[in-house]
This record gives structure tokens, sequence and C-alpha cells, in this order.
């Protein structure tokens, strides 16, 4: 077993290495596996058609949105506002719909302005 | 978790056990932290032995999960061993093949886990009784497999096993199996060895630190059995595994040894274990609770002058190629007798194929009789094992092949009703 690499992922996980790059089998560890981190299948924003859009007039900052998104993409900013990384946003929807002041709507990707 | 108590202390005692509580009693030698429990005969009675020795306080800190069937045993095995315990269950025939899928889940994890298998004959026709073939279809799934002959080699490979599947060079799951009700629930005494021993030849777990590749930890997040495209690390992952259990054979010996060592019972070099063979011509090779009553056979037909001698297998995976090699340079008649099937094969038994093409290439022409005797718990007596050692003496002399030959394969004991 390739002690060496390994030891980086036993220890905490601040020093973890970003990407496990093995040559062939016998560098490999015992089985694989996958670390937390951002975009690890890419930047699944690619994948999206609606958008959305975040409306701060009507936002009670009660955190549900950031709750319930699946891929952990909604973001807490300094005034408590939500705010969207729409690197990796799917536009699955999920947050619009749970959002309890309807301050969310999904937005078609080619109407939004200001890309 | 069982709040801390009193440890228990085992002195070393015999006692006059059946086969299933000598598997339980090794559990609790081993210190097994997590066990998983459903019943199926033949092997219902080591789970049941188990849950009084929890229930006792004989096991302080261990927990016995109670679920609803086979396969949530070893998923929830599954999960407690990525947590970093030891962990223990039990099962035979039908109940195995319900834990199919999580059994490859187990090895693909390289989780130690070890499992004992009261072995019974698959169903249909329904049968409970002693036949080898419930274990012998888990020989593709990435888990060592051991045979137990009597029940002071039920209790020791416990130990043994424990031992060989937490090396970080093998993380391997096993299997130790032994024939149902022939040995699970036959009373015969069973060494019990003192706990301060069984500690120093197999350390409790340390609390905290889990196994080097996997662990359940929120402050060290992983995510394993994630899919791996075709083009990626697949077959490397597959090869490592293979390759692990070669290098297994190894440590295997190693164990065997110090095992020897420890507490003064040996078997044989770990993998097999030769009884006779080095003046004889003939040699059969069993495993499990036949090979036990064979060396009887053995000394019996060398009272009458014949030079023979036995082998009993113990381990199916890894298999001992080099060794079956060098029994094979020894004789000039090998029988290898299944108590299991593989439907068609190239013998029809999974053993004796599995000897065959460990002598391919090796340019040896040592004769093979592939024998199958015993299924689904029918007696293989004495004098039957006598009269299989005949029939290769018979063999090497003449030539002839018995009777009852189906294809390659000698069916030793069918019923001929009048």
């Amino acid at each position: 077993m390739n002690k060496v690499k390994w030891k980086n992922i036993c220890e905490d996980k601040d020093k973890r290495p970003e990407v496990q790059a093995y040559k062939n089998w016998k560098e490999l560890p015992p089985i694989p596996i996958s670390l937390p981190i951002d975009g690890s299948i890419g930047t699944t924003g690619d994948w999206r058609t609606f958008r959305p859009v975040i409306n701060n007039e009507t936002c009670t900052k009660c955190g549900i949105c950031w709750m319930y998104c699946p891929e952990g993409v909604i973001k807490k900013n300094s005034e408590g506002f939500f705010e969207v990384n729409f690197i990796f946003c799917k536009g699955c929807g999920v947050c619009a719909k749970e959002c309890p002041s309807k301050s969310i709507e999904m937005v078609r990707e080619s109407d939004v302005k200001d890309g | 978790m069982v709040e801390a108590q009193k440890d228990f202390i085992q002195e070393r005692e015999t006692k006059i056990i059946k086969g299933n509580e000598a598997a339980a009693y090794g559990a609790r030698s081993a210190r097994v932290q997590v066990i998983s429990a459903y019943p199926i005969t033949p092997q219902t009675t080591v789970v049941e032995k188990l849950s009084e020795f929890v229930d006792n306080g004989e096991m302080p800190g261990t927990q016995y999960i109670k679920v609803e069937s086979e396969h949530s045993v070893m998923a929830s095995i599954i999960g407690a061993s990525v947590a970093g315990t030891r962990t223990f269950t039990a099962t035979s025939g039908q109940g195995l093949f319900y834990m199919y899928e999580m059994v490859h889940w187990a090895a693909g994890c390289r989780l130690p886990i070890v499992t004992t298998i009261a072995s019974r004959g698959p169903a249909p026709p329904w049968n409970i009784w002693a036949d080898f073939t419930d274990v012998v279809s888990c020989r593709d799934t990435g888990w060592m497999i051991s045979f137990a002959s009597n029940h002071q080699e039920i209790y020791d490979d416990i130990l043994m096993s424990y031992k060989i599947c937490e090396d970080y060079d093998i993380l391997l799951p096993k299997f130790v199996a032994y024939g149902g009700f022939i040995l699970s629930h036959t009373s015969k005494p069973v060494i019990l060895e003192q706990q301060d021993k069984v500690d120093k030849f197999l350390p409790p777990l340390p609390d905290e630190k889990g196994w080097p590749h996997i662990f359940l930890d929120p402050e060290r997040p992983m995510m394993h059995g994630n899919l791996i495209m075709p083009s990626g690390f697949y077959n490397e992952f597959r090869l490592k595994i293979h390759h692990t259990m070669v290098l297994a054979k190894q440590k295997i010996k190693e164990v065997a040894l110090e095992f020897e060592k420890s507490f003064g019972r040996s078997y044989g070099n770990g993998m097999i274990q030769e009884y006779k063979i080095d003046d004889s011509d003939i040699a059969i090779l069993n495993y499990g609770e036949l090979a036990m009553q064979m060396e009887q056979a053995v000394d019996e037909l060398r009272e009458e002058g014949y030079k023979v001698g036995c082998v009993k297998l113990r381990y199916l995976r890894p298999f001992p190629v080099e060794d079956i090699i060098n029994i094979a340079k020894k004789v000039k008649v090998l029988g290898v007798a299944d108590r299991a099937t593989a439907f068609g094969s190239p013998t029809g038994g999974p053993v004796s194929s599995e000897v065959c093409a460990s002598l391919y290439n090796s340019g040896l022409s040592t004769r093979i009789l592939p024998i199958i005797a015993g299924l689904g718990g029918r007696e293989v007596s004495l004098d039957q094992q006598k009269n299989q050692l005949k029939v290769l003496v018979n063999l090497n002399e003449t030539g002839e092949l018995p009777e009852d030959m189906i294809e390659n394969t000698y069916w030793d004991g069918l019923l001929e009703v009048d």
C-alpha cells in the first residue's frame, strides 16, 4: 500500500491533496474514494436550463434555500442574504420550490440579462 | 454502546462444547466489537450463544444488532467495519445466498470482516446438512475462504483469521466454513485459551483509529463505493484484490506458525496439512471434517500394508497452488474428494477443478482422480473412505478406474435401490 499519499488523507481534512494521481495499479490504495472538494465531477453549472434568482426585497433570510440545496452551492453573504454559486448550480429548482416567502424565481437562462 | 463493565476474564480451560459454540467462544476470545445476527439453520446457535454472552456481560462493550435478513446482516456489518471495529457474524446456505450482494461489497471495500459458515446443501431439494457448495459459491467474491475440520480448529481459525484479515497489507474479509450438524451440533472437547494470551496474539483494536483506507469520521469526510468509468482504474482495483490474495498466502503461513508458537497447536503450514505423504505413492485430499476422518482411514490402510497418505486443504481462497504442486511431485496418484458441487465444471467438483488447474503447466504427470461424496450431509463412513483409498491404489497399480465414473469424476456412494 502506498502509505505516503494515504497519510495525507488520514490526517485532518485541511491537509488533503486535491487530486490523487496514480500512475499504475501498484501505486493504488486498497479502494477508490472521493474526497468532498468543490466540483469533483466538473463544473455542473453547465447543466442549468433555469437559474434561481433571489429577490432580496422579500427574502426573510430564513436559510431554507441554503438548507435544501442538494449541491451545497448556496452561501450566506456578509449582509445575511443568500447567494448562489452559478459555476456549480444545476438549476434543479429545489430552492425556489421550498422558499416560504416565494422570493426565488426560476428564470430561463436565455432570458437572464447580464449573463 | 454498553456502559463500561468489568472486563470478563477467560482462563485457559477445556470445555466440551458444540462446533457452533466453539465459533461463539472464538468470537468472544477475539473481542469482536459488533455482531449482527439473523438466524438460519444450522448456524443459529452461534449467534444465540453470542447473545447469551452479551446478555451475561461476558462481552463488555460489544454491540449486538438484530436485523431482519441476512442481506441487512452484512450491510450493517459493513457499516460497523467501515467505522473501524472488529466485526463478526455467522450464516449458512440460503442465508449466505441472500447475503450475496453485500458479500461482494465487503470485499470490494477491503473490510476485514470474519464470518463463520456452518455449511449446508443449497436448496432445492431442501437440505440443511453438511455440503460446502454454499461457501464455495462465494469463491470469486474476494473473500478468503478456509475450512475447519474439527471443533478446536473452528475456535483457533477465528483467532487466526482476524490476525490475517486485519493486516494492513491484506485487508480482506474471510469465511471460516465447517460442516453443518456434523461439526456444528456435535460436542467435543475444545481448549479455550486464556484471554491475556489471546490478547497478546490478537491485540484488541485501538479505540479511535479505524482502518487506514476507509473510515467513518465527520472530521475527515470521504465517500467510498463510488463509480469508476470504464477508462478509470476499475481493472486495476480488481487486480489489487487478486494480488493481495496471492500475497496473503505468505501471511497465512506466518500467522499459523505464530499461532503454533503461542498456543502449541499446529495446522500444517497454514494452507495445507499433510499426513503421512512423504513415503506414499497414493494420497487423497479432503477438506472440512472428512479430512480428519481420512487420517484414521490412512492409518488403518497402512496397517493393512498400503503406503497411502492424505492432505487436509485448509484454504480454498487463496488457493495453495505451490503446495499442491509439491504434493503432486511426491505422489503418483492424487485423489481429490469434494463435498461440494461445481455443476458443469471440468470435474464437477470445485476443489478438484482447482487442483487440476494448479498442476496445468507444472509438467507433472501425476494422475488426479476427482471424487465427489457426502453431498447434503450424506454420511461418508470410514469404510467408504478406506475404499476410496483402495480405488486410488488400484488405479496406480492397474490403471483401472472405478465404476460410477461420470466423465472423469468418481461419484462415490451413489444410491442403488433394488
